[in-house]
Formats: C-alpha cells, structure tokens, sequence
C-alpha cells in the first residue's frame, strides 16, 4: 500500500529515509552548485589547475593499478606490457604528488579555509597524509629485492612508534591489501568528499588587494558559489 | 627497441655507482629527488607569474 503522490509526483515530505537523503541531498548540492557551467573569473590562472591535474593523476592511478591487481603483483617481472603497466602505474603516482604537492602549496598561500571552507581544507590535507602510506605500501608490493630491503627497513620505524603490531611491513599479503584496497579506497573516498565540499563552497577567492598597505585581513564569508560566479562573470 | 634504446641510455645516465646525495647538517636528500623538488619550485612559480589563456577577455567581459 502506498500513499497518494502530490501534485507533483512525490509521496508526500519525509515519508521515507530515501526522500529525507534526497531531499537533504538536493539542498546541499543543487544541481547547479553540483555541476556548475562555468566558474568564477579568478579560476582561469595556472595555480587553479594543479587540483584537477592530481585527479587526471589518481584516474590513471586507479586505472593502471585495476590492471595490475588482475594480472597479480608478479607480472610486470617476466612481460613486457605487465613492465609497460607498471611504469605507467609509477609515474601516475609521480605526477599525482607533483600536481598534489603544488596544489597543497597554492591553496595554502591563498588561505584556501577562509569563508567557510575548513572541511575542504582539512579533507585535501587528510587525502595527502593517507595517499603517502598508500604509495609507500606499493613499495613494498613489488615482489623483489628492493621490496624487502624496504620492508625490513621500514619495519624499525613502525616498531618504534607502535604499531608493528598491526601495521607489519613484513608481511606482504597485509601490505598488497592495504596498497591495492583500503588504502586506494580511503583516497578515493576523500577525493570526493573534497571535490562535493569544493562544488558546495566554491573555489577560494584571492585576497583583496589592499590600497593602504596595511596587513591583508580575511575576506568575510562570501556568497555560495553561483552567486559568486554570476556576480563576477556578469 | 629495448636492445637498442636501453644500452644507448645506460651509456648516457650509468647507474652503476651509489646513489649521488646532498647532505647538509642533518638533511641528506638525493640528487634526484633535490631536482624534483626544484622542478615543482619553478611550476609553482610559473604557474602564478605566467597568464591563463583566455583570462584577460574573461576579465574585460568577454566569453567565458
């Protein structure tokens, strides 16, 4: 038995937990916040890019990886396109801290938690403390020599801070898990909440020119993003 | 290709030799490494100082 639809097609307010996850959903982001036409004119500078490069980079991550993890950690040894997949997974992981460390830098100089943006902040700040373990577990996921010169070195640092118990870099099926599953997943996972906080808040503008001098202060909380984007653009 | 390229490579960059690095009191980092992060120096600087394709029209007015 289901109640009446309104005039509009729906069954009536907070009849159920998915209309409430929908509705709270479309009031956090409308889909023009969620996928906006255009962006402020501010965004159009070469320091804007950095963000989108590091996600160019973490699909071609995944990407490779995907391929990798289907084939085995052992093939990239004994074949030519497993070595070919292998780079490409590398240097995607090259590019991807590059473009993330450069992005870090910019937001940091622009003061990228003013007006309201502290989750988006602290969201691209825990993504760059968890990416750092997930690369550094590729490591020792190679299958050679250098992979265990890694491990048994490394493990002296986890002992020494305590967690050698839970985190062993020894053992290699725990450290493939945490490379290739839950390591990735956190980041993933991190990456949209970022990217969802950044739609929801708008891209950080840059600080006012002051005509006196004196020390820059915090531009006060702005607009929601739209507004700021029609407001510069019109 | 590999028989080719990869002796022609090892001529130029031979690796065959510990790893170059710079120490300075406690800070010992490697040569490679020292040149990266000169390199994403040099981007970010580039980055600020070099003009956006298109951005001028946008400030003027002009499409978006």
């Amino acid at each position: 038995m289901s109640a009446k639809p309104a005039a509009n097609g729906s069954h009536g307010p907070n009849r159920s937990w998915t209309g409430r996850v929908r509705k709270a959903a479309v009031d956090a982001l409308p889909p023009e916040k969620l996928l906006p036409d255009g962006q402020p004119t501010y965004v159009a500078s070469w320091i804007y890019v950095f963000g989108v490069a590091s996600i160019a980079s973490l699909a071609v991550i995944i990407g490779s990886g995907v391929i990798l993890s289907l084939k085995g950690p052992a093939w990239w040894h004994d074949t030519g396109i497993g070595h070919f997949f292998n780079s490409v997974h590398l240097w995607a992981v090259e590019l991807f801290f590059f473009a993330m460390v450069v992005h870090l830098w910019g937001k940091y100089w622009m003061a990228a938690w003013r007006g309201g943006r502290s989750r988006v902040w602290m969201t691209g700040a825990v993504t760059f403390l968890v990416a750092v373990p997930c690369a550094l577990t590729g490591y020792v996921s190679q299958q050679n020599f250098d992979a265990q010169w890694i491990a048994t070195q490394a493990k002296d640092a986890m002992n020494s801070v305590g967690v050698g118990a839970f985190f062993n870099l020894t053992n290699f099926g725990q450290m493939y898990s945490f490379h290739v599953l839950l390591l990735p997943l956190a980041v993933v996972a991190l990456v949209t909440a970022h990217v969802l906080l950044v739609r929801r808040h708008g891209v950080v503008p840059p600080f006012a020119i002051q005509s006196t001098g004196e020390a820059a202060q915090a531009l006060p909380e702005l607009p929601e993003h739209p507004a700021v984007a029609s407001a510069v653009q019109s | 290709m590999n028989s080719v390229v990869v002796p022609v490579l090892g001529a130029i960059f031979n690796l065959n030799h510990a790893s170059n690095v710079v120490h300075w009191h406690f800070i010992e980092l490697s040569v490679s490494n020292v040149i990266l992060i000169g390199t994403m120096f040099v981007v970010f600087a580039l980055a600020i100082a070099l003009p956006f394709p298109g951005a001028a029209a946008r400030r003027r007015g002009g499409s978006s």
